[in-house]
């Protein structure tokens, strides 16, 4: 399943990637693969920006806006004035 | 933003009763899951004492594991340490348990709770590296949004291996030689994952839901001046909304249309109210009026779902927010002043 923006921020610098494969390791999405010992973003769509590639990137070649994908927390944060400030706070 | 105090202080950790102090250098785990352990399943799915259902934090362990034995990291939620310890009977292994507050891994890792700091302090605490000869831990993969592998290895010399994302798949990980297939990796989010958060959703409405019902048995009585079968008959329109937005849209996820949870939310309750309705006819107002309402109830309760699942991203859910909120208040309240004019003409 895919939703909206799926995948939309994401960039990866080929550049700096120095084929670790971590990335391709964390995603729950597989949407990374690793091709000629370099990343590639074979299945955009699937991302939910979740940051575990980011997070797990040494050499720093993946940026990636994260936050939770939670109307709830979204609304949280709205009626708290607080509009960055979305987090999960179930409770 | 995080309401919970500390499990150092404060706080009183839920003690696995069946955690004995032995000689040795970690408490015993049991990998028998109790009754009671089922039953406090169940009690915080339906939101009771959620935020205090945990485990005290720190290395376990398992069986009768030696210096050789893998490392497993795990969360303090007690419904996740249960999750993880009904799955290694027979097994011996360590398992430290990482203080996230009583926050399942993914929720964790996402706060950060779950994370570097956090692992690289109870790697410390514990001593693991005089506990075992080995330098691996196991990490459940959705951990990984919160944990730097590379900062890990630099900081306690232990090389994270990212393990299956569930944790029904750790023997066959472990028996694999630490190698997680494609598919162990994949979150698949199935028809079971999406439904067991539904009384979770349901919960979150029962208040709201509680008001509506007593209004519309105020407007009844006021219209009819007695209580009568009718008071039923409104009421199912609002049930419906509530089984369509709580229940269904979960369930029905990937086959109602568009990719927003708000539309997929209305279609499901258009369909269940229009069934109630015309089950239960009353007059066309009283009717356009309850239809509102139930629908942007529907509607709400579909986008609340974005939170459960597996694959929605902050971005995509903010727009949806900014997009479907207006409509459905308004829709709400045009909805309630109808059906309150109905009571009257």
């Amino acid at each position: 399943m895919q939703y909206l923006l799926s995948g939309d921020s994401l960039v990866l610098d080929q550049a700096l990637c120095n084929g670790c494969g971590r990335c391709e390791e964390v995603c729950p999405h597989a949407v990374y693969s690793v091709v000629n010992r370099k990343a590639v973003v074979a299945n955009r769509g699937n991302c939910m920006q979740c940051g575990a590639c980011r997070m797990n990137c040494p050499a720093g070649a993946i940026a990636v806006s994260t936050g939770v994908g939670c109307a709830a927390a979204i609304i949280g944060a709205m009626r708290r004035g607080d509009g960055g400030g979305a987090s999960c706070d179930c409770a | 933003m995080d309401k919970v105090s500390c499990g150092c202080g404060g706080g009183s950790p839920v003690q696995l009763t069946h955690i004995e102090m032995q000689a040795g250098p970690a408490p015993v785990l049991s990998t028998v899951v109790m009754w009671r352990d089922v039953l406090g399943g169940w009690r915080v799915r339906w939101g009771m004492g959620r935020m205090r259902y945990r485990v005290a934090p720190g290395l376990y362990r398992v069986g009768e594991p030696d210096k050789q034995s893998p490392v497993l990291v795990t969360a303090n939620y007690k419904l996740t340490v249960d999750a993880v310890r009904r799955e290694l009977a027979g097994l011996s292994v360590w398992l430290l348990v990482l203080d996230t507050k009583g926050v399942n891994v993914w929720c964790a890792a996402g706060k950060g709770t779950f994370g570097t700091a956090e692992l690289v302090r109870r790697v410390e605490a514990a001593n693991l590296a005089g506990v075992v000869e080995h330098r691996n831990l196991i990490v459940p993969q959705l951990g990984a949004t919160g944990v730097a592998a590379h900062e890990v290895k630099r900081s306690t010399g232990f090389t994270v291996r990212y393990g299956p994302v569930r944790a029904g798949d750790i023997r066959a990980y472990l028996a694999g030689g630490m190698k997680a297939t494609p598919a162990m990796r994949r979150i698949a989010f199935g028809w079971k994952d999406r439904l067991i958060l539904a009384p979770v959703e349901v919960v979150g409405v029962l208040k709201p839901a509680i008001v509506i019902l007593a209004a519309l048995t105020v407007l009844d009585v006021l219209r009819y001046r007695s209580l009568s079968w009718r008071v039923a008959a409104d009421f199912a329109p609002f049930l419906a909304a509530m089984f369509a937005g709580g229940v269904l849209t979960p369930l029905l996820l990937p086959w109602l249309p568009s990719r927003v949870f708000a539309i997929k939310g209305a279609v499901a309750g258009a369909v269940c109210v229009a069934a109630a309705l015309i089950a239960l006819p009353g007059g066309a107002i009283a009717a356009a009026g309850t239809a509102l309402v139930a629908i942007a109830i529907a509607s709400y309760m579909g986008m609340m779902f974005t939170g459960s699942t597996t694959f929605t991203n902050f971005a995509g859910a903010r727009l949806e927010v900014r997009r479907a909120l207006p409509p459905i208040v308004v829709a709400a309240a045009l909805g309630a002043v109808l059906r309150v004019a109905a009571a009257f003409v």
